[in-house]
């Protein structure tokens, strides 16, 4: 089997206890993703989501464990992969368009300053920041726009991989609302590959082609990649009257609730991790067959 | 008088409080009695000469006006104009200061980017700071053998320590978050230093300055009183060994607006940096 895109494989992460231990956040994680996938990661807090992020973005060393990204192995921050941060991280000295000029300027360096500003500004009025508003400073913007303006850096760069690191987690939930359709429009137009963490699990659905379902710390791992069996395009008012949005919401929200906690700590004989691949067809649920040891899904559909 | 702006009406009481304080100064000065009313015994004792005192304010506005209108003659080393001899502390302070300034920005943003530096460092600092500048004068005359010089290296001595330590805090406390920024769109660390960090930690790095500057200007005046010479401070002694209390009062209010002047300058260039987060 040809590797995906980017590969993350036996990923483990240990942190000093503060006691003398050590405290193994997650074990032997191994995921993939596909070029162009849009896929999301749900875990409660603590299961080590944040540790992955910086780790795929560079910013973090895995204890062990590789990531691969087309072949050639994550060692470090890279332009080849953007980073929309929860705080929007935007430098509040410059203004919105500034701040996207700021992102441009080093991964197309020849380009001249002209060309770097219609470039910016482009990826601007797809967020729906025109005018006037892109000479804004970020503290006169609202948290909604400013996370705008953190999405028009980031596709702006045209990464190879985009990682979402909760981007809403901090919006109301009617300019989250805005936002998601606003973010499904622009990926829509690129076929940008993006990796996104997230504790909501209606944008969850909204937003993937696959979700990953991690099991609570210590000992996280990747348990389940659920396949979103919504065609897109898909809005938020269309998408709940879909057959399969019950089912797939129903199935998320159990193992949330329940399975990753009973799960948590679970050690698995087989110590390549790699998640349990579910596909939920029409409130049917399917477990396709894998190599590895068939796990008790029936609670699931009671 | 409801129709004055706050602003305007601050203005009003603090020119009544010029003018009140004025008026009891001027008032409260005993009046030098006339030579017809005093005794043959006060005559003989030299009573109708003019004694020495605290002058009014009348006095000290016509010196004032008297020096303003030419404020930079030279008649020679003990009689130099009042512009003279504040060129010549400002001169000292901006020289010591500048030198200190090339020192300490670029130092304290080593000690705040590297902890090993910040703690190996540490020590010193925390020694030296303390004290005082003018402790250092006679090491300085000593080993400079030049009394302008040692002026110029008690200035240097004393902005050092606002400006290393608030740029090493400011630069230490860079939110990770912006440097994380500067590291996904692989920016060199020269363009990280000057793109991310410097501005971010501007406006703590320039109270810094704002701190030195006025410490500058305090630590001068004393300088020049024992190294002599030139200055303002030198000027004031000089008066005072001349018992020209007028001068000395009038001196006094330039050192104030001097002052007053150098840290508003800073105050637009805080303005010019900050940001809002």
């Amino acid at each position: 089997m040809p590797k995906p895109f980017l590969s993350v494989e036996r990923l483990t992460q240990r942190f000093p206890d503060g006691q003398g231990g050590t405290l193994t956040v997650f074990e032997n994680a191994t995921f993939g993703v596909e070029k162009g996938e849009f896929v999301v990661i749900l875990g409660h807090s603590g299961c080590g989501k944040s540790t992955i992020m910086n780790i795929l973005a560079g910013l973090g060393q895995p204890t062990s464990g590789v990531v691969l990204m087309d072949g050639y192995e994550v060692s470090g921050p890279s332009l080849d992969r953007g980073v929309v941060f929860q705080n929007y991280s935007l430098l509040p000295w410059l203004s919105a368009l500034k701040n996207v000029t700021f992102g441009i300027k080093p991964r197309y360096p020849d380009w001249s300053a002209a060309k770097v500003e219609a470039h910016a500004r482009t990826f601007l009025a797809m967020v729906g920041l025109e005018g006037d508003v892109v000479h804004r400073k970020p503290s006169q913007l609202s948290g909604g726009m400013r996370q705008r303006v953190s999405i028009a850096r980031a596709f702006a760069n045209h990464p190879k991989l985009l990682l979402l690191d909760e981007p809403f987690g901090a919006l109301d939930a009617l300019t989250r609302g805005t936002i998601q359709d606003e973010l499904l429009k622009i990926w829509g137009g690129t076929e940008q590959t993006v990796f996104m963490i997230t504790h909501d699990i209606d944008e969850a659905i909204l937003l993937a082609d696959r979700i990953l379902l991690m099991t609570n710390g210590p000992f996280a791992r990747v348990a389940e990649s659920v396949e979103i069996t919504i065609p897109r395009p898909r809005t938020r008012t269309e998408i709940v009257d879909h057959p399969n949005y019950y089912a797939i919401r129903n199935h998320l929200v159990h193992f949330l609730g329940h399975r990753s906690q009973k799960m948590a700590g679970e050690r698995v004989g087989d110590d390549n991790q790699r998640p349990e691949p579910v596909r939920i067809e029409n409130s049917v649920q399917k477990p396709i067959p894998t190599s590895g040891p068939a796990r008790d899904l029936k609670a699931v559909n009671q | 008088m409801d129709t004055l702006s706050e602003g305007k009406r601050a203005a009003l009481l603090s020119i009544l409080i010029l003018v009140v304080g004025c008026l009891i100064w001027e008032l409260s000065i005993p009046a030098q009695k006339a030579v017809g009313e005093l005794t043959e015994y006060e005559r003989l004792t030299g009573g109708g000469q003019p004694k020495a005192g605290v002058p009014p304010p009348s006095q000290v506005l016509v010196k004032a006006w008297e020096q303003l209108s030419n404020p930079f003659y030279d008649a020679g080393p003990n009689d130099k104009g009042i512009g003279i001899q504040i060129g010549y502390s400002i001169y000292r302070v901006l020289t010591g200061y500048f030198l200190a300034a090339i020192i300490a920005i670029p130092l304290g943003f080593l000690i705040g980017m590297s902890s090993i530096a910040y703690k190996a460092l540490n020590p010193f600092i925390q020694v030296l700071r303390p004290i005082s500048p003018l402790a250092w004068m006679p090491l300085a005359l000593f080993i400079i053998q030049d009394s302008e010089a040692s002026a110029i290296f008690v200035i240097f001595i004393c902005s050092i320590w606002p400006m290393l330590i608030n740029t090493a805090f400011g630069v230490a406390g860079v939110r990770e978050d912006w440097v994380n920024v500067a590291r996904t769109h692989e920016l060199s660390p020269l363009k990280t230093a000057f793109g991310v960090i410097l501005p971010a930690a501007a406006p703590t790095i320039v109270t810094g300055m704002r701190i030195s500057i006025g410490i500058a200007w305090l630590v001068i005046v004393a300088a020049e009183m024992l190294v002599g010479g030139t200055g303002i401070g030198y000027y004031v002694w000089n008066e005072w060994n001349n018992l020209d209390l007028t001068s000395v009062i009038f001196s006094i209010l330039m050192i104030g607006i001097v002052g007053m002047l150098l840290d508003s300058a800073f105050g637009l260039l805080q303005r010019a940096v900050a940001y809002a987060e």
